[in-house]
C-alpha cells in the first residue's frame, strides 16, 4: 500500500471514529457537568464531579433497575442457549422423517414481525399472570430461530463419525449432546451468550408493555421515565443514569466484537 | 459461504442399527429435542400471529375480545382514514431516509475498516458500538443533543447562521431528526454483518488484481462490491424488515408526534391497542404489518436471486 493511501485511510479513519463516537462521549461529558454547565450548552465540563451519579442512584431506584435487567439477560441467554443448542442437535444429529418441515417452519418464524404479535402476547401474559413478573419478561423469549441457525452451522462441523462411534459405544444421545457437541462448540455459545445478551438488556417494548410497576422493571423503560420526569431540569442526572446503562453493553461489545462479528455473519449468510 | 467440508457419510455399522432398533424411535427422539423450541413458537409467535390475523376480522372489546365479525371492513376502514394513511406515510418515508443512507455509511465504514493497518482492531471496535447501544438510551442522547436551545446540533447550526430550528417539534423537521439518529444507532450492526463479508472474499482475487495493476475503484466495482452481493442482500433485507419495525425512538422522542408526522405503524399499533383499546384496528394495522414484511422478504428473494453472485 502506498504511503499516500495509508495516510488517507488513517485520516479517515480517525475523522469516522470522532463523529460516529461523538454522541457517546458527549453523553459522557454531560454527566460530569454541573447543572449550570449543562444550561449553558457546554461541550466539556470544567471540573469533573460524580454528583450526577450519585444522583442517578438516589432519585430513582437505578440500582434496583439494573438488577433486573441483569437477572433478565442472564436468564433469557441460558434460556436461548439451552433451547437453541438441543434444537440445532436434533437437525444436524437425528435424522427422522418430517425434520425438513420443522427446519422450514424454523425458517418461516423469522419473517412474522414480533410486534405483529404483541397484542395477543399481551393478552396472553395477562392470563399467565405475567404481568409485572420475570417469567413474562423471560420465557417468550427462549426460542430463537437465529440461534438454533447458528449453532446448527457450528455443530456440522462436528465430523458424523464421532457421533456413530458413540453410538456404536453405548453413549447416550444425550451425554454425547452435554459432554462432546457443547464443550467443543463453546466458541459459538460465547457469540450466541453475548448476543442473546446484548439484545435482552436493550430491549424496549416488550418490558414497557409488560411492567408497570418498579418490581421488575427493566434499566430501559427506567430511563424513558427519568427522562420524562427529569425533562428539562437535570439533564446530567439522565445522562449519568444513561452512561451507566451503556457500559455493561459496551464492555461486552468492546470484548466480544471479533467474535460476535464472525457469529452474525455465519449465522446470517448460511 | 464458510467452508464446511461435508463428512461423507459413512454407511451406519450393523450394531448401530441394531442398537437403534431397541431404542426409542429416532422421530420421538428427535421431536424432543426440539419440542422445547416448538412449543414457544407456538404458544408466543405462531399462535399470537394466528390470533391476530382474527381478529382483524371483528368488532373487539377493549379486552380484546371478539364482538361481531366484521370481515374486511377493518381494512377498508383503515385505507379511507387520514390517520392511517398518514401513518403508512411516515412509514414508508422512514424506511427511505433510513436504509439507503444508513447502508451507503456503514459500506463506506466497513470498506475502510478492512484495509490491513495497524491498529485497525481499534476502528473496528469504535465502529461496531453502536450495536452495544439500546435504543433507550441512544434516544435520551439525541433527545439532548436536538434540544433548541441547550443542544449542540443547534450550536453548531447558530454557528453558520441557521437559528431556532425546532427539531422534534416541527412537522417538518421531526420525521428527519428521527431518521438520522435511527441511522445511527443501526450503523453499528449493519457495519458488523458488512465487514464480515468484506473479510470473507477470497484473498487471491485481489492478489490477481494487484499483478493486473487494477485501480483501487476497479478493484471495487468488479471484484469486491460483487462478492459482496450476497452479504448486502441480506442486510438490505433485514434494514428494511428493521424500520418497518421501529417504535423506541418514537416513544422516547417523538410519541408520533408532532401531527402524527411521526407515527410509523407500529407506534400506531401501540397507541390503537394500549391507549385507545381498539384492538380490532390494531389487528389489522399489525396484518398489515405482517404482509408489508412478508412481501419486501418475498421481492428481495425474487429480485436478488438474479442479480446476486453466489461463491
Amino acid at each position: 500500500m502506498s504511503i499516500t493511501r495509508k495516510w488517507t485511510t488513517y485520516l479517515l479513519l480517525i475523522a469516522a471514529t470522532l463523529v460516529l463516537m461523538f454522541p457517546i462521549l458527549y453523553a459522557f461529558s454531560i454527566s460530569f457537568m454541573s447543572g449550570a454547565e449543562v444550561l449553558e450548552g457546554k461541550i466539556w465540563p470544567s471540573s469533573f464531579s460524580f454528583e450526577n451519579y450519585r444522583d442517578a442512584f438516589e432519585k430513582v431506584p437505578l440500582l434496583h433497575y439494573l438488577i433486573n435487567s441483569f437477572a433478565v439477560s442472564i436468564f433469557v441467554m441460558a434460556g436461548q442457549l439451552l433451547v437453541s443448542s438441543l434444537a440445532a442437535f436434533a437437525f444436524v444429529f437425528i435424522k427422522f422423517k418430517g425434520r425438513d418441515a420443522i427446519f422450514f417452519l424454523f425458517i418461516s418464524t423469522m419473517m412474522i414481525p414480533w410486534e405483529a404479535t404483541m397484542v395477543p402476547n399481551f393478552l396472553t401474559a395477562q392470563k399467565l399472570g405475567w404481568i409485572n413478573n420475570y417469567l413474562g419478561l423471560t420465557i417468550p423469549f427462549f426460542a430463537l430461530a437465529f440461534g438454533t441457525f447458528l449453532l446448527r452451522q457450528q455443530f456440522k462441523t462436528i465430523p458424523n463419525e464421532l457421533y456413530e462411534a458413540s453410538q456404536v459405544a453405548g453413549i447416550s444421545r444425550f451425554r454425547f449432546f452435554w459432554n462432546v457437541v457443547l464443550p467443543v462448540s463453546k466458541t459459538s455459545l460465547v457469540t450466541l451468550g453475548v448476543y442473546s445478551f446484548l439484545t435482552t438488556w436493550n430491549m424496549y417494548l416488550w418490558p414497557l408493555l409488560v411492567t408497570n410497576t418498579e418490581d421488575v422493571r427493566t434499566v430501559q423503560i427506567g430511563l424513558k421515565q427519568m427522562q420524562t420526569q427529569e425533562i428539562s431540569t437535570d439533564w446530567g442526572v439522565v445522562m449519568a443514569a444513561v452512561v451507566v446503562v451503556i457500559l455493561p453493553t459496551l464492555l461486552l461489545l468492546f470484548l466480544g466484537q471479533k467474535r460476535l462479528q464472525k457469529g452474525l455473519t455465519q449465522g446470517a449468510i448460511k | 459461504m464458510s467452508a464446511v467440508t461435508k463428512t461423507a457419510n459413512s454407511p451406519v455399522s450393523v450394531s448401530a442399527n441394531s442398537k437403534e432398533k431397541k431404542s426409542m424411535p429416532t422421530i420421538i427422539v428427535g421431536l424432543a429435542y426440539l419440542l422445547p423450541s416448538l412449543l414457544l413458537f407456538s404458544v408466543f409467535l405462531f399462535y399470537p400471529m394466528i390470533k391476530t390475523l382474527y381478529l382483524s376480522l371483528f368488532i373487539t372489546d377493549t379486552q380484546g375480545n371478539p364482538l361481531n365479525f366484521v370481515g374486511l371492513q377493518n381494512f377498508l376502514y383503515l385505507f379511507t382514514d387520514p390517520n392511517f394513511l398518514q401513518s403508512m406515510k411516515a412509514t414508508f418515508l422512514f424506511v427511505l431516509y433510513t436504509v439507503p443512507i444508513g447502508l451507503v455509511i456503514a459500506l463506506f465504514l466497513a470498506l475502510i475498516a478492512n484495509e490491513k493497518l495497524k491498529g485497525i482492531g481499534f476502528f473496528r471496535t469504535m465502529f461496531s458500538s453502536t450495536m452495544g447501544m439500546s435504543v433507550a438510551a441512544s434516544s435520551v442522547i439525541w433527545m439532548f443533543m436536538y434540544n433548541p436551545t441547550i443542544g449542540v446540533i443547534n450550536k453548531v447550526l447558530n454557528l453558520v447562521g441557521i437559528h431556532d430550528v425546532q427539531w422534534l417539534l416541527d412537522p417538518k423537521y421531526a420525521l428527519v431528526a428521527v431518521s438520522i439518529s435511527t441511522i445511527w444507532m443501526n450503523i453499528g450492526f449493519t457495519f458488523l454483518i458488512l465487514l464480515g463479508g468484506l473479510q470473507n472474499i477470497d484473498e487471491k482475487l485481489y492478489e490477481n488484481a494487484r499483478i493486473a495493476g487494477v485501480s483501487y475503484w476497479y478493484q471495487l466495482l468488479k471484484i469486491t462490491l460483487p462478492m459482496l452481493s450476497p452479504t448486502l442482500f441480506f442486510i438490505i433485507t433485514v434494514s428494511f424488515i428493521n424500520a418497518f419495525q421501529t417504535f423506541g425512538q418514537i416513544d422516547i422522542l417523538t410519541k408520533g408526534g408532532p401531527t402524527d408526522s411521526t407515527n410509523v405503524i407500529v407506534y400506531s399499533i401501540y397507541k390503537d391497542a394500549f391507549v385507545n383499546y381498539n384492538v380490532g384496528s390494531a389487528s389489522a394495522q399489525a396484518t398489515i404489518l405482517f404482509f408489508c414484511i412478508l412481501l419486501v422478504t418475498a421481492l428481495q428473494f425474487k429480485l436478488g436471486e438474479r442479480k446476486v453472485h453466489y461463491q
